[in-house]
């Protein structure tokens, strides 16, 4: 077991707090630029914030896109995090219709504008939210969120836009945002990724980066 | 209803962490870096970090005091103060802040605000906004740590940089910072109202009763707290503990 961890750098400003997160684990940390290198791996993670559009058009040019696919045809573990997230599903309908990578099935949806109440809501959806078992009641054990079995811990989100998995078994963990149920991490054997922001919810959010270097 | 956000707002003057009453009259508190660290360590949810001399000189200065900050720190930091231009947003973006905070290069250039999110994305762009009140229910825009008058009225500005792509309001009463005199609460509301982003109260927290009225009677969606940390009036625990006693939702730190 490796504690080598490759973050792909495909311009976003948020890449060192990421990276800062994962040295502070004690991940042997490389930043790439280069999708040959992130394809050959032993860990590679997708960072993201902001829009969609922008991320993904920087990575389709950069010729990550095809760096992830088989980055993930070959089974390593990869982690992506928030829009990191979001480009792993087929389309997001943020400025329109947009392709992602297409290697979770399903969308991204805006964040509903009211809530289950019909009251106008805040969106972005910014702030620290307690995660809870999907519907199918999946257990944590086992996945990324291993050791959290039982527990709601609180983790930071800023989003207005969220993954809609087209097959509900990826959903490992939601949180409920004005009543909506939303999908805040998803996992399918060593693909995983969190709609929160584990390297800016304190200590809970590193004990995930730990449980990730040690996959 | 998500977790009200409990933030802890450190002002800073050169090296060294300060405090002022109406922004004005500034102490010395002591290292910026030292207060973050015990607040991260206390459960803080947010930080933020305001460079309040930048605008006089034309620059901020917390560069170094961000990235030492982020060495050890892992809750989002936002960074305001003397921020002109999406290269000095840039740049103290890379040097490990989150978002950033802007008031009087906005109120000169608007369309900053267009520029800073459209490259950073809103969530990155914080509006700050401090605000006087010049008659019942009316409040106008001030910058500088409310030393030079604008003309602007708050609500009107607060709602064309929303539409300009702010993703964030930090509303500073003037009238209240530093008082614990508890939050101006007429205000609160009415800039909760007037956007539908999240906004942040500061000025004028004294008591738990402060935030549970900037919660419930302001709308507010986070608190920025400064004087009853800094001089330990009451600590973070303390807080976040009568707070849920209180019926606040706030973030449970034992899950």
């Amino acid at each position: 077991m490796s504690s080598k961890v490759t973050l792909m750098d495909y311009g976003m400003c948020n890449l060192l707090s990421v990276a800062r997160a994962f040295e502070h684990c004690g991940a042997d940390v490389e930043m790439t630029e280069d999708p040959g290198v992130a394809v050959r791996a032993e860990k590679l993670v997708v960072p993201g914030v902001g829009a969609f559009r922008d991320s993904i058009d920087e990575v389709e040019k950069r010729g990550f896109g095809d760096a992830i696919r088989r980055f993930v045809d070959a089974g390593r573990p990869l982690l992506g995090i928030c829009v990191g997230m979001q480009m792993l599903f087929e389309t997001s309908e943020e400025f329109g219709d947009h392709p992602g990578l297409g290697v979770f099935a399903g969308r991204v949806a805006a964040i509903p504008r009211v809530n289950t109440d019909g009251v106008l809501q805040r969106v972005p959806h910014i702030g620290w939210n307690h995660l809870m078992a999907p519907e199918t009641g999946r257990s944590w054990r086992g996945s990324i969120l291993d050791g959290f079995e039982g527990t709601h811990p609180a983790f930071y989100f800023v989003h207005s836009y969220s993954a809609v998995p087209a097959d509900p078994a990826v959903r490992l963990a939601d949180v409920f945002y004005g009543g909506h149920r939303i999908c805040a991490a998803v996992q399918r054997e060593n693909v995983m990724a969190t709609q929160f922001h584990p390297e800016r919810s304190g200590e809970l959010g590193l004990s995930l980066v730990r449980q990730f270097i040690s996959l | 209803m998500s977790p009200i956000r409990l933030i802890a707002r450190l002002d800073i003057k050169g090296p060294n962490l300060i405090k002022g009453v109406h922004l004005e009259g500034l102490r010395v508190v002591g290292d910026p870096r030292e207060f973050a660290r015990r607040y991260y360590e206390a459960g803080v949810d947010e930080l933020i970090y305001m460079d309040v001399v930048a605008s006089l000189y034309g620059r901020n200065s917390l560069h170094e005091i961000v990235r030492r900050t982020a060495h050890d720190v892992f809750v989002p930091l936002t960074v305001g103060g003397g921020l002109r231009s999406v290269d000095d947003v840039k740049e103290i973006l890379r040097a490990g802040a989150d978002k950033v905070a802007i008031n009087t290069a906005a109120v000169a250039r608007p369309e900053l605000i267009t520029d800073v999110s459209h490259r950073f994305g809103s969530q990155a762009m914080v509006l700050s906004i401090e605000a006087k009140q010049v008659a019942v229910s009316k409040w106008e825009a001030y910058t500088d740590n409310g030393r030079e008058r604008t003309g602007l009225d708050v609500l009107e500005w607060v709602r064309r940089g929303v539409e300009l792509g702010a993703g964030e309001v930090l509303v500073t009463s003037v009238d209240r910072e530093g008082t614990r005199r508890g939050f101006d609460l007429d205000l609160i509301r009415r800039v909760s109202q007037a956007v539908s982003v999240p906004v942040i109260a500061s000025g004028g927290m004294g008591s738990i009763e402060d935030l549970v009225a900037a919660v419930h009677e302001g709308c507010a969606d986070a608190v920025a707290m400064a004087d009853v940390l800094h001089y330990q009036r009451m600590s973070l625990g303390e807080i976040r503990q009568a707070a849920l006693a209180a019926g606040l939702p706030v973030r449970k730190i034992e899950p």
